[in-house]
């Protein structure tokens, strides 16, 4: 194998159903450099990583390895070309040792006692880089970074020359991730090439010889980072000034539906993911809470609507604490949820259109008449649904999984807001959508704020969340950077404060901010 | 020209779609039979014909496939709310036994004590309140531990079969069987009628034909119901909509245990009079209802139908066993076969699999 | 005394043979994360086939690989419908055994009382079956015996200590990873499932030309059961599984031996299935207690790619 000296992507586009993810796209990196890929989420930065790891074909473009043009159709292409990836969401066998795990992929490793071969191997190529890592380990035994470390040894050991790394911090300790630093810096001083996907600031500045900022499939910029500032990449990420758009009509608020105290919630892996979050959500009000996903929003929705127990703190809805109520009693008592991933948690796929329209409101009058559901009030409440929301249907008698996503989501915002609920959580309503589907339900939203009703919107769409906030609180880390609303100066850094970078204290629930 | 073959996964089928393609299945496994028959050196057509001229060509043939239908429709009808929740229950052998165990205690404890209709009343009742918390022990051994329920329910298959020897040949056994594991016969009051001239025992003929129809309109028409099938359709949208698991699975289960149960007590007070050997009374019903579900598309009502078709291949079986020299596993054959083509059918219901010309 | 320890020793090791290889073979399949119940029909296939081969040919050992490929190309039924058509394995699995049943008693049937002239005799180790004691039990058995134990062994060996195995069982655990690393997901679970029946069909005929010499219809008698029972037991460790079906084995032994002290046969004939579950509920309880159990984490769950 030879050495990469240089890599380029050369005018590549991909596109999904017609939509772009990809738009001739245009990236170099050379031997010893870590390049930072930067952007929000659904900019297309992993999608341009699947292409050049393999997993996906561009529609066009070409990849030049040391000049040369090469075809990489599969990870074993790739693989075969020195290029490794380290996946977000680790492809790691849990049960298995860390020698288990490497051997799988590794080609030269003898059929007989694999493990033993490799487990040598690894004390080698560890300390060559600064790894402890025990062989004999269990995955499931090992911390995120030590796992992470696992999926650096197992591209090393097919002599990645670059390294492609999806978010690597995302899961690490600040103390992992300093670690993840300076291995990644012996690895380039040998001659090593990284691409880091990050939308983390002070990460790029910190690590990156180079920055490409894409947006919307589109590369928005290219920099040296000793040419550039924080506050200019965040504008080259966000995409433009910003400003709190005005085309919605001014309401005065209405009074509090809800009250979040000190609230805590753990996530799934015992970590903090809500860490002490106080807000306050009123009528004729939209409240955005802005951020790049897995900062706690999932939680926190999770906890307000009564799918996740709080640890500590409260949640008022009016004058009721409905702190650690079952899901039911949160929808019976005014909250509805518009989930993110509407297909995994939002509708049964197999089952009617108008026996999804009263899913969670199945078991209440009128639907439910002593043990049994009244389908002729069902269907008429369906039928009004799909004509009120404009859902494209040939009937209503077909499984719900033969719509469209966006007149999936449009049933479901329907199903949602019908019951005028005091408060409507959505989160990333308009994910995937077209822009059709996008403007009908943001107009939902906003209507019924008009109505008002409240509204807590968890969105890391940022157009979105101007075009239709009242506020914007920016949550890093399971805390507020910031509650933002119109006309406040600091809505420019918004971009910093995603990324962690800055953090303003406000008035509790920018009490100051009547608009 | 180059042709390829386009799998994709179909959104939406029509209910004729559907029909069709359990009609091609069992086509398609009625030929690969005839393939077997053939190979043995037998008529395929000829042995076919028998089978159901055995069982629905004469009406002594037919008298006896009413009689095996009804316990294959109660188990099976039971089943369809288990497997529309998704839950495995492969138990129902034992959750028969169960109902048939409880419904020979009290045969025998209160048979001659109580009035003729209150004993049947009860050992009904007694009998699915068994096969009910025969079957409650699955569900709860997965919604508290996790353990799966294909296992469990095929473990306790066996645990009750040789717990119901067990009786039969000790502290059961009948002093007036001369020796055989029987229990001793039920007194008569606590005997199901037949209709005359056949061993169809008339109540729980009825009362399977009123479980189905309960059954459809608990699926279909209750809440209860579409939580069951929202569970097994999406348990993380179950969640989202606020159902509970728990309470749903026992519930769901104990359904379906409690009609095995009373399968059980139909075959023990209808026809046998006595509790004895699990493979006399039982004869595989739990197993072959499994077939007979899936075969209804876990519809209630179109298990009367299935019941009846499995039935009349279990009597055909015994018809053909006799006039061809046969052995008994030859029921088995079509059972299995069948059952492998209607999976292999879902494969095309699932799937629009198309003929697409290659055109790079 | 002696003689009659000796012997139940013995019967005992006879006993577990085809459990342990019926359990071995499921555990192989379900390493690879197929899930497959039809064991009991694959034991039947295999039982008849071994028989009708070494009744025409007078040959045990040309029964004895009729089995093998007979209980390989069976399981092919189960391997296609829930690899390639990706349905249900427990139905796919309950029809394998209901089919497999119905086929061995059809093709059985003229063979029924008509034992073999010869049959899979004792070979005796030389020196090692003078050993006292130990020589009678264990090296004086059927080729079943030592052939089982080599199968058992080897089959832990090539699971654990190469290569192969780690894809099998990455294969069983996480069919993405593999892929990611360019193993054929399809391709393993095929080879899994034919294995399993192979050694599924060894067992089977381990019953009709070594255990006994004729051909009884069902003459399974439920083993195919105690299998899947046993492969739990075992914790998906061929070692564990030696243990496992010797203990089961030897409750078949007992079962009717212990009769006349006053314990029911029907109680030891309940005990397999009962430790299962108490093994399953010890382990059920906790969140370790799972992952101690080693259970594949992708059992019977069909691999559709690109799926997340």
């Amino acid at each position: 194998m030879h050495r990469i000296e240089t890599l380029e992507m050369k005018g590549i586009s991909k596109s999904f159903h017609g939509f772009y993810a990809n738009k001739n796209i245009n990236l170099k990196i050379s031997s010893g450099e870590v390049l930072g890929l930067l952007g929000e989420n659904g900019a297309g930065k992993t999608t341009l990583m699947n292409i050049l790891y393999g997993l996906y074909r561009p529609d066009s473009g070409e990849i030049l390895i040391n000049g040369k043009a090469v075809r990489i159709k599969s990870p074993k292409d790739s693989m075969g070309s020195g290029i490794g990836m380290i996946h977000q969401h680790f492809m790691l066998v849990q049960n298995h040792t860390v020698a288990e795990n490497i051997a799988l992929g590794f080609t030269d490793v003898p059929f007989f006692f694999p493990e033993k071969y490799i487990r040598k191997k690894i004390h080698r190529i560890s300390a060559q880089f600064g790894m402890e890592i025990d062989p004999d380990k269990k995955i499931w035994q090992l911390s995120a970074g030590e796992q992470q470390k696992v999926e650096i040894l197992k591209a090393l050991f097919l002599e990645a020359e670059l390294l492609i790394m999806d978010e690597p911090t995302s899961v690490l300790t600040p103390q992992e991730a300093d670690d993840l630093f300076d291995i990644i810096r012996k690895m380039t001083s040998g001659g090593h090439s990284i691409i880091l996907i990050s939308h983390k600031l002070d990460e790029i500045m910190g690590i990156c010889n180079r920055v490409t900022v894409l947006r919307k499939g589109e590369t928005v910029g290219e920099a040296f980072v000793r040419d550039i500032d924080k506050k200019e990449l965040a504008i080259m990420m966000v995409g433009r000034e910003v400003f709190l758009s005005f085309d919605k009509k001014p309401l005065p608020r209405g009074e509090m539906v809800l009250n979040v105290k000190d609230l805590v919630v753990y996530g799934d892996r015992g970590n903090k993911a809500v860490n002490s979050l106080s807000f306050s959500v009123y009528r004729n009000e939209v409240f955005g809470i802005a951020g790049v996903s897995g900062n706690g929003q999932r939680e926190l929705v999770e906890a307000i609507t009564g799918l996740r127990k709080a640890s500590s703190g409260e949640i008022i809805l009016e004058d009721d604490s409905i702190t650690n109520e079952s899901a039911r009693v949160v929808n019976t008592r005014g909250i509805t949820h518009v989930p993110e991933e509407r297909i995994r948690f939002g509708i049964v796929p197999n089952l009617f259109i108008y026996e999804n329209a009263i899913l969670k409101k199945h078991h209440s009058h009128p639907f439910s008449r002593l043990l049994f559901l009244d389908y002729d009030m069902i269907k008429e409440h369906t039928e009004n649904i799909v004509e009120r929301y404009n859902i494209a249907a040939p009937s209503i008698n077909v499984p719900v999984k033969s719509l469209s996503g966006g007149n999936i989501q449009k049933l479901i915002i329907g199903r949602e807001i019908e019951s005028k609920p005091a408060l409507l959580v959505a989160s990333h309503p308009t994910y995937g959508l077209d822009i059709g589907a996008t403007e009908y339900i943001r107009k939902q939203i906003l209507n019924r704020r008009e109505e008002g009703g409240g509204v807590l919107l968890v969105s890391e769409d940022l157009e979105e969340l101007f075009e239709i906030c009242d506020r914007i609180a920016v949550i890093f880390k399971g805390q507020f950077m910031g509650v933002l609303s119109a006309g406040d100066s600091n809505i420019k850094d918004i971009g910093l404060m995603m990324t962690g970078s800055l953090k303003i204290e406000t008035e509790q629930d920018g009490a100051s901010d009547e608009v | 020209m180059k042709y390829r073959i386009d799998i994709a996964p179909r959104s939406g089928i029509s209910g004729w779609y559907s029909a069709v393609i359990v009609l091609i299945s069992l086509a398609a496994g009625l030929l690969a039979i005839g393939f077997i028959f053939l190979i043995k050196g037998v008529n395929p057509f000829y042995a076919i014909a028998r089978i159901f001229s055995g069982s629905f060509g004469s009406f002594y043939g037919f008298k006896e496939t009413v009689t095996k239908a009804i316990p294959l429709i109660l188990i099976a009808g039971g089943l369809t709310v288990a497997y529309r929740g998704k839950f495995w229950n492969i138990g129902a052998e034992s959750q028969l036994l169960a109902g048939a165990a409880a419904a020979t205690w009290i045969a025998l404890r209160w048979g001659g004590l109580l009035p003729g209709g209150t004993v049947i009343f009860l050992m009904f009742a007694g009998g699915f309140i068994g096969g009910a918390l025969w079957g409650i022990i699955p569900a709860i051994l997965r919604v508290r531990f996790g353990i799966n329920e294909v296992i469990s329910t095929l473990m306790l298959n066996y645990v009750g079969a040789e717990f119901i020897k067990m009786l039969v040949i000790g502290p059961w056994k009948g002093k007036t069987q001369f020796g055989f594991p029987y229990t001793d016969d039920f007194p008569d009051n606590a005997i199901l009628s037949v209709l005359p001239g056949s061993r169809i025992h008339t109540i729980t003929l009825i009362l399977a034909v009123l479980a189905v129809v309960f059954l459809f309109f608990l699926i279909f028409r209750t809440r209860f119901g579409y939580e069951v099938r929202v569970i097994g359709e999406n348990q993380e949208a179950a969640k989202y909509a606020g159902i509970d698991f728990v309470k749903t699975t026992v519930l769901m289960m104990m359904i379906s245990g409690g009609l095995a149960g009373i399968a059980g007590v139909g075959e023990v007070a209808g026809i046998h009079h006595h509790l004895t050997y699990p493979e006399s009374i039982s004869s595989g019903y739990g197993f072959t209802a499994i077939i007979v579900a899936w075969l209804a598309r876990l519809n209630p009502l179109l298990v009367i139908i299935s019941g009846l078709f499995f039935a009349g291949i279990l009597v055909g079986g015994d018809a053909i066993q006799i006039s061809l020299n046969l052995p008994a596993a030859t029921v088995d054959v079509f059972n299995g076969i069948i059952l492998v083509f209607l999976i292999m059918g879902e494969y095309f219901q699932r799937n629009s699999i198309s003929l697409i010309r290659k055109g790079e | 005394m002696e003689q009659i320890i000796i012997s139940i020793l013995k019967r005992t090791l006879i006993a577990g043979t085809p459990l342990l290889l019926g359990t071995v073979g499921e555990v192989i399949t379900q390493r690879g994360g197929v899930m497959n119940l039809g064991i009991e029909g694959m034991m039947a296939v295999g039982a008849v086939s071994g028989f009708i081969v070494t009744f025409t040919t007078g040959n045990p050992w040309l029964g004895f690989f009729a089995s093998l490929v007979i209980g390989a190309l069976f399981s092919l039924i189960h391997g296609f419908v829930s690899i390639t058509l990706k349905a249900n394995q427990v139905v796919s699995g309950l029809a394998l055994t209901m089919l497999g049943l119905g086929i061995s008693g059809l093709w059985g049937k003229p063979y029924i009382g008509k034992p073999l002239a010869v049959k899979m005799g004792s070979v005796k180790i030389p020196f090692l079956s003078d050993i006292p004691y130990v020589g009678e039990i264990i090296f004086n058995q059927d080729p079943y015996f030592y052939i089982s134990v080599f199968l058992g062994i080897a089959a832990w060996f090539v699971l654990f200590k190469t290569k192969a195995g780690i894809a099998v069982r990455t294969v069983g655990e996480n069919p993405k990873a593999a892929e990611t690393q360019g193993v054929n997901v399809s391709l393993i679970q095929y080879l899994c499932v034919m294995v399993g029946g192979a050694y599924s069909g060894l067992a089977g005929s381990h019953l009709s030309i070594a255990y006994s010499k004729s051909w009884i219809e069902g003459m399974t008698a439920g083993r195919g059961w105690i299998v899947v029972a046993l492969t739990i037991f075992a914790m998906w460790d061929p070692r564990k599984a030696f243990a496992g079906a010797y203990i089961f084995g030897g409750i078949f032994v007992l079962q009717y031996l212990l009769q006349p002290l006053g314990i029911s046969p029907n109680f030891l004939g309940m005990l397999p299935y009962l430790t299962t579950l108490a093994v399953l509920l010890v382990y059920g309880i906790s969140k370790e207690g799972h992952r101690k159990m080693h259970a594949p984490a992708h059992l019977g769950e069909p691999y559709i790619r690109g799926e997340r």
